[in-house]
Order: C-alpha cells, then structure tokens, then sequence
C-alpha cells in the first residue's frame, strides 16, 4: 500500500492549528481531485475565517470570499466555466449564520456547486464564539455558562433544512477516526462526481475538531466529535438524486 | 445600428450585453428593476447567464465569482439594494476585480421612496464600502448615454482591473427616448491572465484575495490606479462656460433642466453656464480652468445637504462662493434654476 | 515482519498533536524529545512495530506521513 497526500496539498505547510481538521479536509479533496483527473480544472472558493486559509497552501485557482457568500461566489464562477468543478468550501458560521439564505436558496434552485461546509461546532478565527451549531450547553467565549437552547435554538441541522428540497446530493461524514475520515472521502468522491454529472448541488457536511478554541487536545477534541457531536448530526447519505429522476417528476 | 425609442433602463441593459456582458445577478428594487426583468429574457437569447438572487448580497457576489472566472459581470440596484452591494463592491475593489454595478438612484436614506433623487452622491464617490477605495463613476444625462456608458464602463472596469459604478436615476431609468445601441461585441473569457480557470500542474495557482496580501508595493499600486484615472478619465460636458459668471455644476436628471436652464439665462442675456460631469470621481476639475470669468458657482441636484458642492469647492481651491439648488421632492424646474442662480450672482456681486 | 514499503516521515510538516499517536494500533508512534524548526515535537515512527496500515497518514492533518 502506498499512500502520498498529492503535491497540490503538500507543496507547502498550512497555517493551520495543531489537530485542526481542515488540513485532513483538504487532503481528502485533493485526493479525490487526482482520482477523478480533476485537479487541473478546479475552481475553489474558500470563505473567510479559517477556510480562508487554504489559499496559501492548497494548490487550486482560489477566490477568496466575503463571509458567508462563498456559495454564491461560487455560483458565479461556474454559471461561467460549467465545465470546471467548482467547490464552495466554508465554515458552520458562513453556512449557517451569515450565509444563510445563500444556504438555503442554493438548496432551492438546486445550483450545480460542490458545497463543503466544515462544522466545528463554533467560530474559529475569532477566538470561538457561539454558532448556530453550538451544542446545548457548550461553554463558548460568547456563551460563557453555556449555550441556552431556549434563547439561542437548537443546533442547526442541514439535513432538516434541506428536507423540503430535492438536491444532487447531501452527506455527512466525521473527521474523527481513520474509518470516517475514510467515509467522509467517499463522501465527497461521490459529491464530485454527481457535480461533474450534473445531478445539482453537492453538499456535504464534515462534522471537525477545533482544538484550539475548545481548549483540548487535539485527541480529545476528536473524541468529542462522535461522543458529543453526532448525536445532533447524525451521519450519512442523506439525499441521491440525479437530474433523470429529477426530470421524470 | 438603428435608432431604436427605449426606456433607460432597457437601452442600459442591452448596452451592456453589446458590450459583451454575459452575466448578469440581481434582485428587484424599484426604480431599477426593468434592468433585472429585460436581462431576465434577453440573457437567454445571447446565450449568457441571469441569475435573479436571493439578495443583493448574493448578486453582488455571484458577479465577483463570475468576474474573477473572466466574465464581464453586471449587477444593478437602488438605494437600499446598493447599500448592500457595499461590501461585493469592497471586495471587487480590494481584488482587483472588474465588474459594473449601477445604482439607479432614488430619494431619500433609509427606505426613502421610489421617485427619482441625488442622494447617493457621497456613497458612489466617496467608496461607499469599508476600507480604501473609491471607484469610478459614471453619470448618464440621457437614455443614449446610458447606453453609451454602460459600454465604456465594462472598459474602463477591465482597464484598471476595478469595479465601475453607473450613477443612473428614477428619470433617466424610466424615460424612454431614441437610443442607438452601440455595435456588439465579443468578450473572451480567457483574455486575461489573472482569471481563474483551473491550475496546471507545476503552475502557480491564481489567488482572488486582497492583492495588498501578496503586493508589499499595494499603497503605492493603489495610488497610482486613482491617480491614473484622474488623468485619464475625467469626462464632463461643458455649455457656455468660458465667459459665464455663474456656472451650473449638474449632472443626471438636474443636468437636463440645468442646460435649459442656461439656454434660457442666455436668451436674456445673463451669463450663465454648466458644467455637467459624466464622470462623479474623478471629479472633473479640468473643466473649471475653462471658468475663468466665473464668479459664483450653483450645484443643482436632488438632495437636500447639495452633496456636490465640496467637489466643486475642491475643483475651484475655494476660491468661489458655491451654492447648491435642489429638493428631493421635486425635479428642479429650468424656470427656478435660472432665478436662483440670478439671485446668487446678484448677492455675490454685490458683497464685493 | 518484512514490509515491502516503509513510512517515511516528514517532520519539518509536524505539529505535534499528536492524533497519530493516538490512532496508531500499535503503538509504534511517539513524540520526540526533539522539536522542529517550527518549535513542535515532531513524532517517530518505530519501523519494528509499525504494520504500514497507514492510519497515520489518515489522521495527519499536516501530510506527515508517507508509504512507500
């Protein structure tokens, strides 16, 4: 067996947090760019916030967006170029608080995008704040005794949102042990290829570890993905259509 | 091509797709929405994209997608819709990405109203986003400037690699008079090198990003971008300037009653002129070394703090008393301009 | 146990966070004594007690880790 992270993720070193799951993220979209002989052709675009830090080291023509509008940037793009695979890559707070009609109306007009949205449960780049996807009682430095569902709502599931909606695909993996992470490139492997496809917007979620503003170890902070996480974010395959099926209603 | 009666907006729209824009993402907000409604079918049949958005936010950003993938990219909105074009607008600026926007202009700050108004002067010239920028600024008087305009807006946009601002109103928008559209022409979405197309192996990959990331030079680049555009791209039109002793500084809609206004003064034999900038910034301070004779000069424009005037104050060192005439309720009368300016002139001379 | 290939790793690339440690099921990983120029442990791969299953590599957000 051998196993090399492709050249367009290890040319040079990220900035990333020790234990952060973007860089993992990353590998497996690399992965599957050199797999599906994409690499050469993708169009990415990476919100602000931490994401946005993938534009100095991972190898892809780059735009990077205003927050919560990397959905619709990358809307832009590939109206443009439809024959290029075009990735929308952000965070829970771009999907879900700020970005959230681009969330949604994506969904709705079931544009042909690959949407990957890392969620870690808080807001990274600013120091861990309270998200839309901030566990009940998660102590954040904006939700200091823990959040209070009855004032802030229950974490926000996409897979819910969605529900009223009939787009290409929808997935959840976790970059929490070698069989999801595993999972979770088979995730997005399929999401790329329905999106070359044309089967509409690809969307997965990767439930990630923020060590740094959960203050824990990198282990830990894994651990609480599937002890703590994936009971409000159950995993799976959530939604398969392909445009036939599509037509056919 | 022919001439052809079009409503403003209309002839703005089909100018910009004769410039070669095949993109177009937008959100309906009166008085600009014939713009978002004639592209929603015409896109089609130029084989180009119309994206009604689900908010400005998003249209503005779906054109800087579009624009760095190579496109000649339009959005268009009014007042409140513009506000929110803001932050795209300070994107594009900061990423050096070109891309026309329009405001047509309506009255009043926050909800304000539909009818025709002035009042985005500071925020279309000033930069209207955060940060350090300004963008050009274009000012049609006619619906065949609109036209006009909207062309060269996609140029100069691609010139200096910025977005470029159309300063339309609710009466040019809406009018409808003969327009000949200019000539269509191709735009090649690989023309430039620093589009995003896809990064070949060993090559480097394009960044869209704040380019003062990568540019330790960027202050300077920046500066001279602007100053470039204030030598190159002062445009304005000027009617009996050289021995006026009060000049009209008007643009828009105000210019219309403003260069009757001079016709009229004219006829009786007061000597009044008007400058009228096409461009808002840069300024056209050119045209006021032409105002020699000049005593006194009179913005007209529909707003209520004359958000022209310290342009005018700026373009003459001073050196000349300005006034601005103007309601945001209703368009300035030719008849009224012309008395006022008299009084003005009247009162300045006789302070001397 | 003869391997074909061995684990090389790239210890200029480590963090330290030691995920690979963790994940690894033979133990055979452990953080150095030594820090890189980046100021972290890095991590050493005991190529005795290492099987090649390659979950290192998996779990390595920093592209440590290669089989060959």
């Amino acid at each position: 067996m051998k196993l090399k992270a492709p050249e367009r993720v290890t040319w040079t070193q990220s900035g990333f947090c020790p234990g952060c799951g973007h860089g993992i993220a990353f590998r497996l979209i690399a992965e599957v760019m050199e797999e599906l002989g994409l690499s050469d052709k993708l169009l990415l675009t990476v919100d602000v916030a931490c994401c946005s830090l993938a534009i100095e080291c991972v190898k892809y023509d780059t735009i990077m967006c205003a927050h919560g509008r990397g959905v619709a940037t990358a809307i832009g793009a590939k109206k443009v170029r439809p024959e290029n695979p075009v990735c929308a890559y952000l965070g829970d707070g771009a999907a879900y608080s700020i970005g959230m009609a681009e969330t949604i109306h994506t969904g709705l007009r079931n544009d042909n995008v690959v949407v990957i949205t890392v969620n870690n449960s808080l807001y990274g780049m600013t120091g861990g704040q309270m998200a839309p996807t901030t566990l009940p009682g998660q102590k954040t430095t904006s939700s200091k005794y823990g959040k209070d569902p009855e004032r802030c709502g229950m974490p926000f599931n996409i897979v819910d949102a969605y529900q009223g909606f009939k787009i290409g695909y929808l997935a959840r993996g976790a970059l929490c042990d070698v069989a999801n992470i595993n999972k979770a490139k088979s995730y997005i492997k399929k999401a790329f290829e329905k999106h070359m496809n044309g089967d509409g917007l690809c969307y997965v979620e990767l439930l990630s570890a923020c060590p740094t503003n959960l203050n824990m170890q990198p282990v830990k902070a894994m651990q609480r993905i599937k002890e703590e996480m994936v009971p409000y974010f159950p995993l799976g395959e959530f939604q398969d259509n392909t445009k036939e099926k599509k037509e056919e209603e | 091509m022919a001439k052809v009666l079009m409503k403003g907006n209309e002839a703005l729209a089909e100018a910009a797709l004769a410039a070669g824009c095949r993109f177009y993402a937008g959100y309906p907000i009166t008085p600009q929405t014939e713009i978002l409604e004639y592209l929603s079918w015409r896109m089609d049949e130029v084989g180009g994209v119309f994206i009604q958005a689900e908010s400005e936010l998003a249209g503005v950003n779906m054109v800087m997608g579009a624009s760095a993938a190579g496109a000649r990219a339009l959005t268009t909105s009014a007042g409140p819709g513009f506000t929110l074009k803001q932050e795209g607008i300070s994107y594009l600026a900061a990423s050096d990405l070109p891309a026309v926007i329009v405001d047509v202009m309506r009255i009043g700050s926050g909800l304000g109203d539909i009818a025709q108004g002035q009042g985005d002067y500071w925020q279309l010239t000033r930069g209207g986003g955060h940060g350090d920028y300004r963008t050009i600024v274009l000012a049609p008087a006619s619906v065949q400037e609109n036209a006009d305009l909207a062309a060269l807006a996609f140029d100069l946009a691609e010139k200096y690699r910025h977005p470029v601002l159309i300063a339309s109103d609710a009466a040019i928008g809406q009018m409808i008079e003969a327009v000949e559209i200019p000539e269509f022409r191709e735009h090649d979405i690989n023309k430039y090198d620093w589009s995003i197309k896809g990064c070949k192996d060993g090559d480097k990959h394009k960044k869209i990003q704040n380019v003062y990331y990568d540019d330790p030079n960027y202050e300077t680049y920046l500066s001279d971008k602007y100053a470039q555009m204030e030598a190159e791209e002062q445009r304005y039109e000027s009617i009996d300037v050289e021995d006026a002793e009060i000049v009209l500084v008007a643009y828009g809609v105000s210019s219309r009653m403003a260069t009757e206004a001079v016709e009229m003064g004219r006829e009786a034999g007061v000597k009044i002129g008007l400058i009228r900038p096409i461009t808002l910034y840069p300024f056209p301070v050119n045209a006021f070394e032409e105002a020699k004779e000049a005593k006194a000069f009179m913005t007209v424009e529909m707003n209520i703090l004359g958000q022209m005037v310290d342009d005018v104050k700026l373009a003459t060192g001073g050196s000349k008393p300005v006034k601005k005439f103007g309601s945001i309720f209703a368009l300035p009368e030719s008849e009224d301009i012309l008395a006022s300016a008299k009084e003005f002139l009247d009162t300045v001379k006789e302070g001397k | 146990m003869e391997f074909k290939e061995t684990v090389y790793t790239d210890t200029d690339r480590c963090k330290g966070c030691g995920l690979c440690i963790n994940f690894c099921p033979k133990q055979a990983i452990t953080q150095s004594e030594h820090a890189n120029a980046k100021g972290y442990n890095y991590v050493e791969v005991d190529d005795e007690k290492c099987i090649r299953c390659g979950a290192c590599y998996r779990v390595c957000p920093d592209y440590v880790f290669e089989i060959r």
